[in-house]
């Protein structure tokens, strides 16, 4: 991978950001406004939507990356106890020119590791201590710098921001159809022909908006990963390393009991085995691992040693 | 009408004159903070040589009461330390740091040869520190190619090509070992 090209891919990144804003922002709208027509007006619907958005974006920004850390169970890392990890982030630290992230450990002897944050000076990595005892030295380094592009891409803030902006969603129509379920909606609305057309063009708005929300998540975020994996393995210069510990994390037996629905997009890989399996493929926010690592192993990075150990 | 003509023309010149010197502004800021970066990839490599040769008087001196048949690797890492830190000019201080990598290589091999050692904790903490310490050097300096080749490329691009050197900006070079040593690095593995 040239640098130049991953650049590029950056860049178009960003695009693909803001498309991405605009649109979860009109989904926002339309359910708020569908909503609001059935029940009365329908711009206090979008303004009361937006409303919740913004709150939530707002409590996301300033506590997100520790709300996520504290969901987690992580706790700092030990300068004297986890050395190796707090050498290894430091090595990347200079390979990708980025100030160092702050390092915390969970306790779990399921090998995973995700990065958190707002932006690359409000960064955290955490990793769980079964990573760092079942990888070897390189392939940790392979993990760490894979996280560590997720910071320099700013996929941090994008993932917790959209992640929250889809539970909004979730909720707002979560709520919707279950008043409309147990009876609610003016009398009016359903007494006339106009009013009958409403509730159901607001039931299928309720129905459609979050599933397209989260397909909109997942195939933004399988594109991030496969950035994260290429120019993770562009930082090292030894993609084999991360090849290989991706091929552990997704073939340890062990379940990460910290993780759930709301945190799994963030991990390197996903740590809900079982949905791993059942996921369509549409569903996925990563990318299935066998195609991962092919991808990894297919690169050439020509005149590049093997990374150091 | 000539009136008008000239006044026209004379608003299409200022609004020109505006946008080049927005573009040489916006240029030169970029260039300036590419140039900086550059400084900066440039001193971390100089931190973590210097982070290197901290290093070393401890381990030699963990070591050294196990491997009292091995003085001469000893020896040769503690003068390949004095020689790069005394070392004058970039390319014999490359050249320095070159030879102390090598010793360095063979001393870790010797360790291998030494059960108490590889199960000596204040051993394998050095050696972490140390180990981590030739990735640092060798990822400050692929960082600092890399920035290097950033700034040149732009540097070598059009447009910015027409004034970076009225500007005052100068293509750089690669950092180079030159030497088959520095591709291949310190593998310890005492696992």
């Amino acid at each position: 991978m040239e640098s130049r090209g991953l650049y590029g891919e950056i860049k178009a990144n960003r695009r693909r950001s803001w498309f991405l804003a605009a649109t979860i922002g009109l989904l926002l709208a339309l359910l708020g406004a569908t909503l609001g027509a059935v029940w009365g007006d329908p711009l206090t619907g979008l303004i009361t939507a937006w409303a919740v958005a913004v709150v939530f974006l707002t409590i996301t920004w300033y506590g997100g990356a520790q709300m996520t850390l504290a969901a987690s169970d992580a706790r700092p890392a030990d300068p004297e106890r986890d050395r190796m990890l707090i050498n290894i982030v430091d090595e990347m630290s200079l390979a990708s020119g980025l100030p160092r992230p702050d390092i915390f450990v969970i306790d779990d002897t399921a090998p995973n590791a995700f990065a958190t944050g707002r932006d690359p000076q409000h960064a955290a990595i955490a990793v769980t201590r079964g990573l760092y005892q079942k990888l070897d030295r390189d392939e940790l380094q392979g993990v760490i710098a894979h996280e560590l592009s997720h910071i320099r891409n700013h996929d941090i803030r994008y993932t917790t921001l959209v992640a929250v902006s889809v539970g909004a969603i979730a909720l707002l129509a979560d709520l919707a159809l279950r008043h409309m379920w147990w009876g609610g909606g003016p009398r009016r609305a359903r007494n006339t022909g106009a009013g009958a057309i409403m509730v159901v063009v607001a039931l299928l708005v309720a129905i459609l908006a979050p599933i397209s929300a989260r397909l909109l998540q997942a195939a933004v975020s399988r594109r991030r990963e496969t950035l994260a994996d290429l120019s993770g393995a562009e930082m090292t210069r030894y993609p084999e390393a991360l090849a290989r510990a991706l091929e552990k994390i997704a073939g340890d037996p062990e379940v990460l009991e910290v993780a759930n629905r709301a945190t799994a997009p963030l991990y390197i890989v996903d740590p809900i085995k079982e949905f791993e399996k059942r996921a369509r493929g549409l569903l996925r926010t990563h990318p299935p691992t066998e195609e991962r690592v092919a991808r990894l192993r297919s690169l050439v990075l020509p005149d590049r040693r093997p990374g150091p150990s | 009408m000539l009136g008008y003509g000239l006044g026209l023309l004379g608003l299409l010149f200022i609004g020109l004159i505006v946008v080049v010197a927005g573009w040489v502004i916006l240029t030169y800021n970029g260039l300036v903070t590419l140039r900086n970066q550059l400084e900066n990839a440039w001193s971390q490599i100089d931190v973590q040589l210097k982070r290197r040769y901290d290093l070393i008087p401890n381990l030699v001196e963990a070591v050294k009461d196990y491997m009292e048949y091995e003085q001469d690797v000893l020896t040769k890492v503690t003068e390949a330390r004095a020689q790069a830190v005394s070392a004058q000019g970039p390319a014999q201080q490359a050249q320095a740091d070159n030879m102390l990598t090598r010793a360095l290589r063979s001393l870790f091999a010797v360790v291998e040869n030494y059960p108490e050692l590889k199960a000596n904790e204040n051993v394998l903490k050095l050696q972490e520190e140390l180990t981590s310490t030739e990735n640092r050097i060798s990822f400050s300096r692929q960082f600092y190619n890399d920035t290097v080749m950033r700034f040149n490329t732009r540097l070598q691009t059009f447009p910015t090509n027409l004034i970076a050197g009225i500007l005052g900006f100068t293509a750089r070079e690669f950092f180079e070992t030159g030497e088959d040593a520095e591709r291949e690095p310190v593998k310890v593995d005492l696992r």
